[in-house]
């Protein structure tokens, strides 16, 4: 990174702090699901792109930190900062056991990401069953007037959330700067790129794997637990199911897996076409269901074909702020 | 015989035959995984565009499922075909992880245009003299589950012979079984490829022709028929062909059963639970010797 993307990042952060401010509502949700997405896309690339495990069941962590912290908080009134603890807890664990799983029975490629898919969907139907949790018919959190900023039970004005999630992603984006730079960082990367040269060099690939594992399912936890307290209703079928994990990898693979700064800029890129779109078709007076995902589909195929590494590389090389 | 055990003997012929139609729905994934070795993340959504178009027949032309079915496949083979070879034939060299993507990206595309043609409202096709039963004994067989299993059967065997006995199917066999040298023998392979990708499409789509007569269709049903189809190739053994077949019957009985012993709607649950347990410690199948 040279001095000239330093001075891009840190304008781009003056004006993501400084949006609350000047922003419409609708400009501000649309602005939190973005950041939604480069965080839980960060935890992901953690995983696929630095690692190489293509996971296609992340809504598994998204599901299972929601409903721990949403279940404290309406069962035993405990509010999400402490009941994060848990969220993490339980999906690092989750992501042991099916990295445990995975790695030492050598299920690899297409049958890992089946893997991923298959635990996602069996605990979707699962928490459809569970009916502590509210089952099928899904779990509310009551709902307090949004106009006081209660920052300790996470209840407040949806800038206090962009606050929240803009926290989340910066510290995604310092935590993966970081470790692209560390020991673990080179590992997963020759992992990625020859798993059996890369043990014979010595590294012990299990573990450095699973430590992929249960960094990117915790860190996709704590989106799970935003999720929850932002939307304040939880239902198997939407915070579980599959068209969640591809939503998470769509970003990634879009701005360019592995990358830094890939994960943010596909993230932004799918809001501004895809939000962008059905707001222009909105005021044209067009509600068209599935048009976003539509376009999320052909931006998916186009990149692919096109720029298979993705948007950023590309782009950071026409803006020369990579060497 | 007692009431109980006509009616689990009942329970299991309908799984059967919900089975066998399931089982071409693989049979086409497994064709198309075992020769071109592309892991077709759009096999359900594929089969949903299918049902569509058999609604649309039935509920424009009056043309039943049955007699739509030739025209049907016809399509969906020309459909795969020029999938394979416009697009795909182009990625049979980069890894595996791309070409899933690619996929993903194409069933994406296809669950979403379906959803903004047809609208989220579920669909079907009734035909009256399908509600019937056949009585066999003290046994009741749904009319519409073993017509539709029939056609699977013959849908199948036509398959079966094609690669068993034309000059075609031996050289997608011999394509299958070792790339490099049946190009070097001068086989085209990526004609082979877009052939046995066509023929994976039109499986599914016959398969989609009958299901549409035992299930309500939504444009949102594809990704649960493709994961349905990866449960019952990889439990069959992934690119095993009778291993397909015999997962689809397998997948049937069990979600029969499931439907009889705990609620219905967790019947899924039982599925992916094989699924994993079959990926972790009989990655090659169930029904594989070796593992």
């Amino acid at each position: 990174m040279n001095r000239r993307a330093l001075s891009l990042l840190a304008s781009l952060g003056v004006v993501l702090v400084c949006l609350p401010f000047v922003a419409t509502d609708y400009v501000l949700s649309v602005a939190t699901l973005f950041l939604f997405f480069a965080y839980t896309g960060q935890a992901w690339n953690i995983l696929m792109g630095f690692a190489g495990q293509l996971s296609l069941g992340h809504s598994v962590y998204l599901g299972v930190g929601a409903y721990a912290a949403a279940a404290l908080h309406y069962h035993f009134g405990i509010g999400p900062w402490a009941g994060l603890w848990l969220s993490l807890a339980l999906c690092a664990a989750l992501g042991a056991v099916i990295g445990a799983l995975a790695f030492r029975y050598s299920v690899s490629g297409v049958h890992f990401t089946l893997l991923t898919i298959a635990v996602a969907e069996f605990m979707r139907i699962g928490f459809d069953h569970f009916t502590w949790l509210g089952g099928s018919g899904g779990l509310f959190l009551k709902v307090t007037p949004r106009d006081q900023i209660d920052l300790f039970n996470l209840r407040g004005t949806p800038a206090m959330f962009y606050y929240v999630i803009l926290a989340l992603a910066a510290a995604a984006l310092a935590l993966n700067a970081w470790v692209l730079r560390r020991r673990p960082g080179y590992y997963w990367q020759a992992i990625r790129e020859n798993e059996e040269a890369a043990q014979a060099l010595g590294i012990h690939t299990f573990r450095w794997k699973m430590l992929a594992m249960i960094i990117s399912a915790s860190m996709t936890s704590l989106g799970g637990v935003f999720l929850a307290f932002y939307y304040n209703n939880l239902f198997p079928e939407q915070v579980f199911h599959i068209s969640r994990s591809i939503e998470i990898i769509l970003g990634p693979i879009i701005g360019g897996m592995g990358t830094l700064f890939g994960p943010v800029l596909g993230a932004a890129l799918l809001a501004l076409l895809a939000d962008g779109a059905t707001e222009i078709l909105a005021a044209t007076g067009w509600e068209i269901p599935g048009l976003k995902q539509l376009i999320y589909g052909i931006a998916l195929f186009a990149v692919i074909t096109i720029l298979p590494h993705g948007v950023w590389p590309a782009l950071a090389r026409k803006l020369k702020v990579w060497k | 015989m007692s009431i109980d055990l006509i009616n689990f003997a009942n329970v299991i012929i309908s799984g059967v035959l919900t089975g066998l139609v399931y089982g071409l729905m693989a049979l086409g994934l497994s064709v198309i995984f075992g020769v071109a070795r592309v892991v077709n993340f759009a096999h359900g959504e594929t089969m949903t565009m299918a049902m569509y178009v058999a609604v649309l027949a039935f509920a424009f032309f009056d043309i039943n499922p049955f007699v739509a079915l030739v025209p049907i496949a016809a399509v969906f083979f020309v459909f795969g075909y020029f999938l394979q070879a416009a697009v795909i034939n182009r990625f049979i060299t980069r890894p595996e992880h791309i070409q899933f993507m690619l996929l993903l990206a194409v069933a994406v595309i296809m669950t979403n245009a379906l959803l903004l043609i047809f609208g989220p409202d579920a669909r079907n096709v009734q035909l009256d003299y399908l509600l019937e039963s056949i009585e066999v004994g003290p046994l009741l067989i749904d009319r519409g589950k073993f017509y539709a299993a029939l056609v699977a059967c013959s849908a199948s065997a036509a398959l079966f012979a094609f690669f068993r006995f034309s000059h075609t199917g031996t050289a997608i066999r011999a394509c299958a079984d070792n790339w490099l040298g049946a190009k070097v023998a001068g086989l085209d392979v990526k004609r082979l490829y877009s052939i046995s990708f066509g023929l994976g499409s039109a499986s599914v789509a016959i398969a989609g022709c009958m299901m549409i007569l035992l299930f309500d269709l939504t444009p949102g049903a594809g990704p649960a028929y493709t994961l349905l189809a990866f449960v019952i190739v990889i439990v069959g053994g992934l690119g095993s062909m009778s291993g397909a077949l015999a997962g689809g019957m397998l997948i049937g009985v069990s979600e029969a059963m499931a439907g009889l012993f705990i609620a219905p709607s967790a019947k899924g649950m039982f599925s992916f639970a094989l699924l994993i347990l079959v990926l972790l410690f009989r990655p090659r199948g169930l029904l594989s010797d070796k593992s």
